[in-house]
């Protein structure tokens, strides 16, 4: 489904990854993990087609396209779901606008029928529901004045209503409390399938304890320096990334 | 300027106390100096459709269109004359609502004391006009204690017809102490050939809430020169809202003096141009006590090759300690021969206060347009929900959902002609 191959980024003439390359199959969830400053969230936008996050080498395609060649918007329209770390606040636009546009356009790029006002309402209140969103947050302004945690379920609650085949989380877990990482991690794992990937990037192994991960990789310097299973979260855990000096 | 609105238009009748304001008004107006290019007040601003001849508009028609209904009384001028009939009108007790001319003695002395006391007639020609085409107005006075909540909505029309007419408004409202009340004034038309002078005085006594809202909803050939005077009693509250749609000429100078302590002030406004059109806000207010407060914050969107003009002023006296005043003014470009003159005037003469002013020329926010994006709506449409955003976030704080609602199609309009871009929005 995603294959990076030897990518190298740069941002404001930093270089920042330096040869990562990874591949994820449909159904597979992927845990990215990393000290500060490793590159996990320039991954996120990279993938995303954020201005200013430039691919100067390698290659990024999802189900055979070239990715980096795709508008961002495109992106979105081919599946591709990126959940912010930092969810941006749009005042004057509500959720309920944002989300309809959002559905609606990406239908419509996909050839979907589009769905009526009266249904859209439904399910928007019926996912608000599934991530312990009160429905009057659709009312709201986009993200305006939201907690930490009610921004990040938003994010949950427009990856439901958007289904995407490629689900990246840039560290959905951070600055949650217990009780909004399993209601987070109850809506991934409802939405785990055969035909839809995950790549969690955290900088924490607690995610993992609700979210169960096929793969687990450790990036560090800019590329992929060990992957294992889900036991390599725990030994993270353990040693820390100190080591992490020696093997970059 | 010779022929600047040459010919006022004399009202054949009218009580002598209305006659002695007019002739007052008059005299200043014959002897003031017309603003040009070069008059600083005015640089930005060209007044030369108004070099021709203005008539007093005729008999007039009940206008047609549909009216939003914001709750509350209603009550429709067209070219300045009161549809229908105020007597006829439930008010509640303490609540005077009459026009000047069918002012009883009682009635009359109280607008003579209070007519163009909050004015300064120096520096606002338009209000001398006003004073010297003076034969009707409208006077809303609340008594002490006495709440007027739902909302006195005044809709003013322009009508199509020529020769071009000036259309003369003039609202005066009193607040006795702890009053309280809630007045929109909703100006709608697009006829080039309509010329409205519109002076509104706001006197808060101690105490009271004033709710003001004045939507200049008129379009197109639409010429408007306003201005809204207020004066803040101790511990009064203004909450006015200002909403101009760009036509053809419209200035609107907002002047709100605190005259007692503990005053609060919110004026917030948004403009919204396309075409070649022009809106002027000028704003200025006077904290002459001390432990007043001031929020101010406008927004404008300027496309095609329109042009707008912002002037805030605030002037914090010396004796006007403990004040605490902020003023914002941002604006968005959406076409390279847009225009805006914006300019903040902060004057401070006391040394214990707390100001803020900024006026910027802003972008879109990248980030925010990248959001949209990510989740897969076009650039194009992403523009103009962030163009909307940024201007509909004051509309969103206004309490009465109906003309919320009424706005937000008015918003989405005037952003751009493609449905298309806007069909999620309102």
């Amino acid at each position: 489904m995603l294959k990076i191959e030897d990518l190298h980024a740069r941002v404001d003439d930093k270089d920042i990854l330096k040869g990562l390359s990874l591949e994820v199959n449909p159904g597979e969830v992927h845990a990215i993990m990393g000290p500060n400053g490793s590159g996990k969230s320039t991954l996120g936008h990279v993938l995303a087609g954020r201005d200013g996050y430039e691919a100067t080498a390698g290659s990024v395609s999802f189900e055979g396209k070239d990715l980096l060649d795709m508008d961002t918007e495109e992106r979105a329209h081919a599946g591709i779901f990126l959940a912010f770390q930092y969810p941006v606040e749009i005042p004057g636009v509500s959720n309920m606008e944002f989300l309809k546009a959002a559905v609606d356009t990406t239908r419509e790029a996909q050839g979907l029928e589009a769905l009526d006002t009266v249904n859209f309402m439904k399910l928007a209140r019926e996912a608000s529901q599934a991530v312990d969103l009160d429905a009057s947050f659709l009312k709201r302004g986009v993200n305006e004045g939201f907690s930490g945690g009610e921004k990040k379920r938003n994010e949950l609650l427009q990856m439901m209503l958007l289904e995407p085949k490629l689900c990246i989380m840039d560290e959905t877990d951070s600055g949650l409390d217990i009780d909004a990482l399993q209601v987070v991690a109850n809506g991934v794992n409802a939405m785990r399938g055969a035909e839809r990937a995950f790549v969690l990037v955290t900088h924490y192994q607690r995610l993992l304890d609700f979210i169960e991960p096929d793969f687990v990789h450790v990036l560090s310097g800019g590329r992929i320096v060990r992957s294992g299973d889900k036991s390599l979260a725990l030994e993270l855990e353990d040693k820390g990334y100190g080591w992490l000096e020696d093997v970059a | 300027m010779s022929e600047f609105i040459n010919g006022l238009l004399v009202a054949a009748d009218a009580p002598a106390w209305l006659a002695n304001h007019r002739d007052a008004g008059s005299a200043r107006w014959r002897d003031s100096q017309k603003p040009t290019r070069k008059t600083e007040a005015w640089k930005y601003t060209s007044l030369h459709l108004l070099e021709r001849d203005f008539a007093a508009p005729g008999p007039v028609e009940p206008g047609t269109d549909a009216l939003p209904d914001f709750g509350g009384l209603k009550l429709v001028f067209v070219d300045g004359q009161l549809q229908g009939d105020l007597s006829a009108l439930a008010l509640p007790e303490g609540v005077q609502l009459v026009q000047f001319a069918d002012a009883d003695a009682a009635q009359a002395e109280q607008i003579a004391a209070r007519l163009g006391s909050v004015v300064d007639a120096d520096k606002h020609l338009f209000a001398n006009l006003n004073d010297a085409n003076l034969s009707d107005g409208l006077f809303l006075q609340v008594a002490a204690n006495v709440r007027l909540e739902s909302p006195l909505h005044l809709v003013y029309q322009t009508s199509e017809r020529e020769p071009a007419f000036t259309v003369n408004q003039r609202l005066l409202v009193v607040l006795g102490e702890h009053a309280e009340a809630n007045v929109i004034e909703h100006f709608l038309g697009a006829s080039p050939a309509a010329f409205t002078n519109g002076i509104t005085e706001l006197v808060l006594g101690a105490g009271s809430r004033l709710r003001h809202r004045r939507l200049q909803v008129e379009s197109g050939g639409a010429m408007h020169i306003g201005g809204v005077h207020a004066e803040l009693g101790r511990d009064s509250h203004l909450d006015s809202f200002h909403l101009a749609l760009g036509s053809e000429l419209k200035r609107v100078d907002i002047v709100v003096n605190h005259a007692g302590p503990g005053a609060h002030c919110d004026l917030n406004g948004i403009y919204l141009l396309r075409g070649s059109e022009h809106v002027d806000y000028h704003t200025c207010i006077e904290h002459a006590v001390p432990h007043c407060t001031t929020d101010e914050v406008f927004r404008g969107i300027m496309g095609d090759s329109s042009s707008a003009v912002f002037n805030g002023r605030i002037h914090i006296h010396p004796d006007a300690q403990k004040t605490r005043a902020e003023l914002s003014n941002k604006n968005l470009l959406t076409s390279t021969d847009a225009e805006i003159n914006t300019k903040p005037e902060l004057e401070i003469y006391a040394d214990d206060v707390q100001c803020a002013h900024g006026a910027t020329v802003a972008q879109l926010d990248e980030g925010m347009l990248h959001y949209l994006r990510t989740r897969g709506v076009d650039r194009a449409e992403a523009e103009v929900m962030l163009s909307y955003g940024f201007i509909n976030e004051l509309v969103d704080a206004l309490e009465n959902e109906a003309m919320r609602d009424y706005l937000h199609p008015l918003l989405a309009e005037r952003l751009t002609r493609d449905t298309r871009l806007t069909r999620h929005l309102v």
